[in-house]
């Protein structure tokens, strides 16, 4: 029985195309993405990292609320969702915002989110997707419950949902997974393995050598790929869209990666649980380094190209802000109205009471 | 019309809704092929496909979780949780997700499903099957609660929660399936939610139930009749929200009031019925307003059933302790 645990584990190796030093290592699995492709790959992950140092700022100043930061993952965030469409249906977590806005969530929405503004979670028409789910695991099921509903259309789209290594430990996790095996569905479950659940090392997540193996059990296919190489993320990721929409049911991946910053900008303290020695080792591994060295090998990237996106993002910024304060606040009324279709007896009781209130 | 179980008009109700609306699933453990353990699904996928009514891997939170996720796809489910007892299992599904889609998505996302689900004592089965969980579900915002207590309320009350835009978590209690039937019309036909009915007028006390125990007040409403006591019987029909305005209306007529539920005394409906009529008719009081409930203990295996549970005798017992406060 050992043997076969084994031989199963053995089998599912870190997927890279991109070593450290930018160099092609896997050239046969190469994706087919033209050159402003891999431009816009690197815009889109250049940007991310800046919005993410200017999210920091902004929550320390008190300008923002929750935020989970997103440096270090980039490659993992920005190359699984490059490898989807505009009709693909997006569910993702807390730390998965960059992904929302690659998929249409205006900047200032995803600010407000953070603000816990309900405007955040609207998404706009066309934009498929939820807001980012909380508890964690949740997601995953709904997932499930997407790509069904995808497939009873007879749309060629696929359900996509992000959780982390400790999300893959919730029961929800395996009745997702199971679910979309059992129906067939096409959804894609991506696993942001980023090495700590807030403090908890993977190692003591659980006794998997992988989290790409617990595909095994739900009967779909597993993949482990390099979570800091964006063109290996893209290509696992793309292939599985194909197999979804092409009726072979979902997939999930596991992408090795890391979070450079703490859990979340509310009093998580990194050096806790993990050494710089270990930050360093992972830091050698950045994926905008890394994607940066193999486009200037080809002459598609220049610092004049990456300053540019860097003060666009920055602009952005400032500009999302502005527009964030500016949306009205809150009023109890306002919660209220959005409770039901139609007020039940109790809601309108106090709706009166609060119109009245408000009024003062 | 027809003679129906509340277990036929519960299929009768599932059926019209199948054939109206090609977006209502019905699915959950068992309901396919074997068209549920109690039947209420029965013959429903042979008549409308596996596409329309299917099985599911046994997982209450992966159900519940699947339901999310269809509506998000313009699906209106229905899913089933064998028994409600195992709904704790499913309670993000529920309270987490479910009830929260409209307001999360401020009003641009909706959770348009049922769940139905069988609750109850007094049918003898192995624990967490029986319990009367409604107050855990009633005190979520963003579902509605309905609880049917006859053949022709469950038909009617089900098409409602069906065609609501909301969620609705609808309990269905396991001694009424088959204890009697009555007419039912064919046809469809629609009942309000969160309107109360008065299953018997009357002018001295108001007894307030739901589920099961409506009928037990309404044998206790016999028993008082005898001794020349006259009792009005309310059944909510919906436990979240509840029908204030009847109840009042009532408690007004009648100065007294004694609110019944299956469920343990504390933190209960009848708690929040009592709340309420206090609230706004005290002055109309002639006596506090009583509650008759199961004791504060988990709910009891099988055996103890029979002594645990309330019965027409408590609220006989509590209506005369009113009537000569």
């Amino acid at each position: 029985m050992k043997n076969v645990l084994e031989n199963i584990e053995n089998q599912f190796e870190t997927f890279q195309i991109l070593n450290e030093e930018g160099e092609v290592v896997n050239e046969d699995a190469m994706p087919d993405l033209s050159d402003d492709d891999l431009k816009e790959l690197m815009h889109r992950m250049v940007y991310t990292r800046v919005l993410d140092q200017r999210s920091i700022a902004l929550n320390r100043q008190g300008r923002l609320g929750f935020y989970a930061p997103t440096a270090g993952q980039e490659a993992s965030i920005l190359g699984s969702h490059y490898a989807m469409e505009k009709e693909d249906f997006l569910l993702p977590a807390y730390r998965d915002v960059p992904q929302l806005i690659w998929h249409g969530l205006p900047l200032y929405q995803a600010f407000l989110f953070s603000r816990g503004h309900f405007h955040g979670n609207q998404m706009p028409e066309g934009v498929n997707a939820l807001s980012p789910q909380i508890i964690i695991g949740a997601q995953i099921t709904q997932a499930a419950g997407v790509a069904l509903g995808i497939k009873r259309r007879g749309k060629k789209a696929v359900a996509f949902t992000y959780t982390g290594d400790g999300g893959s430990s919730q029961g929800d996790f395996y009745e997702g997974i199971n679910f979309a095996g059992a129906y067939q569905a096409p959804a894609i479950f991506v696993v942001q393995n980023n090495q700590y659940a807030i403090s908890v090392p993977v190692e003591k997540q659980t006794a998997a050598k992988t989290i790409a193996q617990k595909a095994v059990a739900a009967g779909i296919p597993g993949v482990q790929v390099d979570g800091m190489d964006v063109l290996a993320v893209y290509k696992v990721t793309r292939d599985a869209r194909e197999r979804a929409v092409n009726g072979e049911g979902p997939t999930l991946i596991e992408t090795i990666t890391f979070r450079y910053g703490p859990h979340t900008m509310a009093g998580d303290d990194p050096t806790r649980y993990r050494t710089k020695d270990t930050e360093n080792e992972w830091e050698k591994k950045d994926p905008l380094v890394r994607f940066r060295k193999f486009l200037e090998k080809k002459g598609l990237w220049s610092e004049e190209e990456e300053n540019k996106v860097i003060e666009k993002a920055k602009e952005d910024v400032k500009a999302a802000i502005k527009k964030a304060d500016e949306t009205p606040k809150q009023k109890v009324t306002d919660l209220i109205s959005i409770m039901y279709e139609e007020l039940p007896s109790n809601l309108k009781e106090q709706m009166e009471e609060y119109k009245e209130k408000e009024s003062k | 019309m027809a003679q129906m179980t509340m277990i036929q008009a519960i299929t009768d109700a599932l059926r019209i809704e199948l054939k109206n609306d090609e977006n209502v699933l019905v699915f959950g453990e068992d309901v396919g092929q074997n068209g549920g353990v109690f039947r209420a699904t029965e013959g429903l996928q042979e008549e409308f496909g596996e596409d329309r009514v299917f099985d599911t891997p046994l997982a209450e939170s992966g159900i519940i979780g699947l339901a999310n996720g269809l509506v998000l796809q313009g699906f209106r489910p229905v899913p089933e949780i064998q028994f409600f007892g195992f709904v704790y299992e499913a309670m993000d599904a529920i309270s987490g997700q479910a009830a929260r889609m409209r307001f999360r998505s401020g009003n641009t996302k909706s959770a348009p499903m049922t769940i139905r689900s069988p609750f109850g004592g007094g049918v003898h089965t192995p624990e967490l099957h029986a319990d009367s969980l409604e107050g855990l579900v009633a005190q979520q915002p963003g579902v509605k609660v309905v609880i049917p207590s006859t053949p022709y309320d469950a038909k009617g009350l089900l098409i409602s929660s069906i065609r609501d835009n909301d969620p609705v978590i609808f309990l269905e209690h396991m001694k009424l399936y088959r204890s009697f039937r009555e007419e039912v019309p064919e046809e469809e036909y629609t009942i309000e939610l969160g309107k109360a009915d008065i299953k018997r007028e009357g002018k001295d006390i108001s007894l307030i139930a739901y589920g099961a125990m409506v009928h037990s007040a309404l044998k206790a409403a016999e028993e008082l009749e005898k001794e020349g006591i006259s009792a009005e019987v309310i059944d909510l029909r919906t436990v979240s929200p509840i029908d204030v305005d009847t109840i009042i209306e009532s408690v007004k007529k009648t100065n007294r009031a004694v609110v019944i539920q299956e469920a343990q005394r504390q933190a209960g409906i009848a708690a929040n019925v009592v709340a309420e009529i206090q609230e706004r008719a005290i002055l109309h009081l002639e006596a506090p307003v009583l509650r008759v409930a199961a004791p504060d203990t988990v709910y009891p295996f099988s055996e103890a059933e029979e002594v645990w549970l309330p019965n027409h005798n408590d609220i006989v017992e509590k209506a005369k302790a009113a009537i000569n406060f």
